[in-house]
């Protein structure tokens, strides 16, 4: 092969995708490491990469203790409520408590944050959320980040992590093309910081053709961060927890905005309330601890997100949908109109393309809502992502081992989609942890833990073999046919792509399964899934675009496989909304009240999957306030 | 709703090609101007009709949902701070033009280099804090949150 070998040696810390946990990691690491050596390798270019590239109307994760609004242990109580008592508190809480000093520096760097002019605070879209000019959000932090680091590699797609051979166990790097040159880069590092995001396009989009690209999360979020952790062998948590969301038809623009600032409602196609309806059998399914509506009522304790999706799901089954977005109301009022448009020119300009094209006008007409496709993702109402070690000062012991967001890999720390069991922590969370890690691996650094790593020649050979195979595998087969992408020896990335999302939709509970498995269902998905595996080796890229493709669809498959290995494991259907297991309908506290944790043998392939205990370090809201 | 690029605007400078985060805008070689190789993976984000200095690119509906004869463009001004939004309805019955604020400061000036701000000190290794922390959660000198001072305790929660 004609690639050029660029190495990049004395790496202390490699920043390996640069969305908003990266760019938080390249800005701290400088310091703490004021004389480190911090190199960025992003396989888009970081002012415009990562889920916030179009920007974001709403920082959703805002405590405002300088302004008396919350503190650390309400978001932890929130944040468990929502995702049905499964989170890991401690990460939780020790994102909760430095959010606020990220969200203070976006405002001081240039970030047009609203305020509330009488109360003299942000201006408020819910308890957790404020409202921003956020358009520009992502070149930001991106400047943040430039400013820190000792290079940006832009345009480096990042397929491997590479493992010390002098100790087992430890991360030395990465390896990676460049999209444009072609070139193999090889990153020695002491540390790595992954921050690669979270996995669109696993599942079957309910859209299709030409429209396949109008997926909620975008579509670049290749599920890299988890398939390279999940290939160095790291330990995984809560990869069952997949998220699906209710938002508006056809365009996934976001709903938050408009039920909580400008207060609109849903109801079902004949104009009724339908939600509560649905809630009497759920509690049955879900128990009173995570439904009691009543409660919810008296304290404002929200009702989880996935049993919300629920009663839209069930209503639509039941022959009462669509199910719509009362808008018509608080449309009138000029300013919320206003406010509801650049609320998706914000963040998602494909909503208002689409009501642009389809006449949709919110102030005449009630839009329709619809349930997505799943996805997988550690930041936002979900908590995928690597089981990882937490702060000394508050973990109980099963969730430390020295340094804080550390995964299970010595060296290797996360942030944001990366890191499982901190969900909600949303744009400036993810921001936060990765300035969490970087201070963490300074500190390995410091102590003496990166010493002596080793990477051998034939090490990286391997890989490099390995990262062009699917282009050599173009060239050798191509002309055993006349033209066209039907080859006996080969199928290309987009069409391995199709069959993933096929049987991930089918077998591991997507929408046109209404999102129901069960045990039969996974287990022969997971046999399907070995042999995907097997044509994956067989993937073939004709040029470089392609062979992007060709490393996003091998990450995006390594991603699917873990979540069914996860699904199988938890016997029970944690999440109605998000998905059910048709053979274990019920919550089962007794013995699922655990998180999940998995680890793939990197030689084998085998997983093995383990249950780990769940520390409650706050108390409930009922029991704090009875006292 | 993917982008295409209009034959008579674009003279090739490559910045949609930058910026793409999708790498779907690709400079076509026999015209050497911009196209959009895959339409089926654009997330019509706007990262390349925001950096297109020409006004070049465009973006119409997804076909398999979206109807002809919409127009939904962005003008992105990085030296007024501000970006201008002009929405056509298919049917003609709304126009609308929108105005939002990018950023409140000049670029490049107000995000601190790290490199020169002083180094921290042993006692701020050893703590929790960030850089600027404690002062930037609470904008005071209170310090930063513990178990501790907020009254908690491990609640015993370990169930199988
Ligand atoms: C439509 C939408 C609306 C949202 N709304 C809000 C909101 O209102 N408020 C809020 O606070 N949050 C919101 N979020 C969530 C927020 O954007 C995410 O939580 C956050 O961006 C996650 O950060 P991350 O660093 O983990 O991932 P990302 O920001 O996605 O970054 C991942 C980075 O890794 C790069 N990468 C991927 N694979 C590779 C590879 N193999 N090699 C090299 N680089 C790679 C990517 O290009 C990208 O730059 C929203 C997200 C979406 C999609
Ligand atoms: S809209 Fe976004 S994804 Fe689509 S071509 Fe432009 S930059 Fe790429
Ligand atoms: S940025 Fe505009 S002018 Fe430049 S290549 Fe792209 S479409 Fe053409």
């Amino acid at each position: 092969m004609a690639y050029k070998t660029i190495v990049e040696d004395n790496i202390d810390i490699l920043v390996a995708g640069a969305g908003l946990g990266g760019t938080g990691a390249a800005f701290e690491a400088r310091y703490w490491g004021q004389n480190k050596k911090i190199v960025i390798a992003e396989k888009a270019n970081i002012d415009r990469s990562g889920a916030v590239a179009q920007g974001l109307y709403a920082i959703n994760c805002y405590m405002g203790t300088r302004f008396g609004e919350n503190n650390p242990e309400d978001h932890v109580r929130y944040a468990r409520i929502d995702l049905m008592g499964m989170v890991r508190e401690d990460l939780l809480f020790d994102m909760a408590r430095h959010v606020d000093s990220a969200v203070h520096q976006f405002e001081e760097w240039g970030m047009p944050i609203m305020r509330d002019l009488e109360k003299g605070s942000f201006l408020r879209e819910g308890r957790w959320q404020i409202m921003i000019h956020g358009e520009s959000y992502k070149p930001l932090v991106a400047e943040a980040a430039k400013k820190s680091a000792d290079k940006v590699y832009n345009r480096v797609a990042v397929t491997h992590l590479l493992m010390d051979e002098a100790k087992e166990n430890r991360v030395a790097g990465a390896v990676g093309f460049n999209v444009r040159t072609g070139n193999f880069h090889v990153f020695k590092s002491k540390t790595v910081v992954c921050g690669a995001g979270g996995a669109s396009n696993i599942f079957k989009p309910r859209s299709v053709g030409e429209g396949a690209g109008r997926v909620w999360y975008a579509p670049w979020s290749s599920g890299s961060a988890y398939a390279l952790m999940i290939n160095a062998g790291a330990k995984m948590t809560q990869m069952e927890n997949r998220i699906v969301l209710a938002r508006f038809k056809d365009g996934y623009g976001p709903v938050g905005a408009y039920f909580l600032h400008l207060k609109t409602y849903t109801q079902n196609a004949y104009g009724e309330e339908y939600e509560s309806k649905w809630f009497p059998a759920l509690q049955k399914m879900v128990g009173k601890e995570y439904l009691d509506p009543e409660l919810s009522h008296a304290t404002h304790r929200p009702i989880p997100t996935c049993l919300r999706n629920h009663a839209i799901i069930n209503e639509v089954n039941a022959g009462r949908g669509p199910i719509h977005m009362v808008t018509m109301h608080s449309f009138q009022d000029p300013h919320l109109e206003e406010i509801g448009w650049h609320n998706f020119l914000g963040m998602t300009v494909g909503q208002a393309v689409l009501w642009a094209a389809t006449d949709v006008d919110p102030k005449y007409q009630n839009p329709e809502l619809t349930t997505s496709e799943p996805y997988v993702m550690g930041s936002h109402a979900t908590g995928c992502g690597a089981w990882c070690s937490g702060p000394e000062d508050i973990s109980p012991p099963e969730y430390q081992w020295g340094y804080n967001r550390m995964m299970t890999v010595e060296g290797l720390f996360g942030a944001g989609d990366a890191v499982g069991g901190t969900p909600h922590a949303f744009s400036s969370g993810s921001f936060t942890e990765g300035r969490i890690s970087a201070k963490s691996a300074c500190k390995y650094i410091d102590d003496g833990k990166a010493e002596g790593i080793r990477v051998t020649d034939s090490q990286i050979n391997k890989l490099k073999e390995e990262v062009y195979k699917p282009m050599e595998h173009y060239k050798i087969h191509r002309n055993d046919i006349v033209a066209g992408s039907v080859n006996p020896n080969y199928i290309n990335p987009r069409q391995a792509l199709d069959r993933l999302q096929k049987l991930m939709d089918e077998y591991a509970g997507g929408v046109t399964v209404s999102y129901m498995t069960n045990d039969k269902l996974l287990s022969i998905g997971l046999m399907k899934m070995k042999i995907l595996e097997e044509d994956l080796e067989k993937v073939a890229a004709s040029d470089l675009h392609e062979l992007l493709r060709a490393w996003e669809v091998k990450h995006r498959h390594r991603t699917s496989e873990c979540v069914m290995q996860h699904t199988l494991f938890r016997k029970e259907t944690r999440w109605p909304g998000y998905y059910y297991r048709g053979d274990a309908m019920k919550v089962d506290d007794e013995n699922w009240h655990v998180l999940t944790v998995s680890r793939r043998d990197p030689q084998t392939g085998a997983y093995t999957m383990e249950k780990a205990p769940l520390y409650h370090l706050v108390e409930d809201e009922t029991a704090a306030a009875a006292e | 709703m993917p982008t295409f690029v209009y034959m008579t605007r674009c003279d090739g400078c490559g910045h949609c090609v930058d910026i793409c985060p999708s790498d779907i805008m690709h400079i076509d070689t026999t015209y050497r101007r911009a196209y959009n190789i895959e339409p089926n993976m654009c997330w019509e984000c706007y990262s390349c009709v925001k950096a297109c200095p020409q006004n070049a690119i465009d973006v119409r509906g997804y076909a398999d949902f979206a109807p002809l004869g919409h127009s939904v463009r962005a003008v992105r001004d990085e030296e007024k701070g501000v970006i201008a939004w002009r929405i056509k309805f298919r049917n003609g019955k709304k126009d609308l033009s929108l105005l939002a604020p990018i950023t409140t400061k000049p670029w490049g000036k107000y995000i601190p280099q790290l490199r020169d701000v002083p180094a921290p000190t042993q006692e701020q290794r050893d703590s929790q804090y960030l850089y600027n922390e404690p002062k930037y959660i609470r904008m005071d000198d209170g310090g930063i949150h513990t178990l501790e001072t907020n009254g908690l305790k491990i609640v015993e929660g370990v169930q199988y």
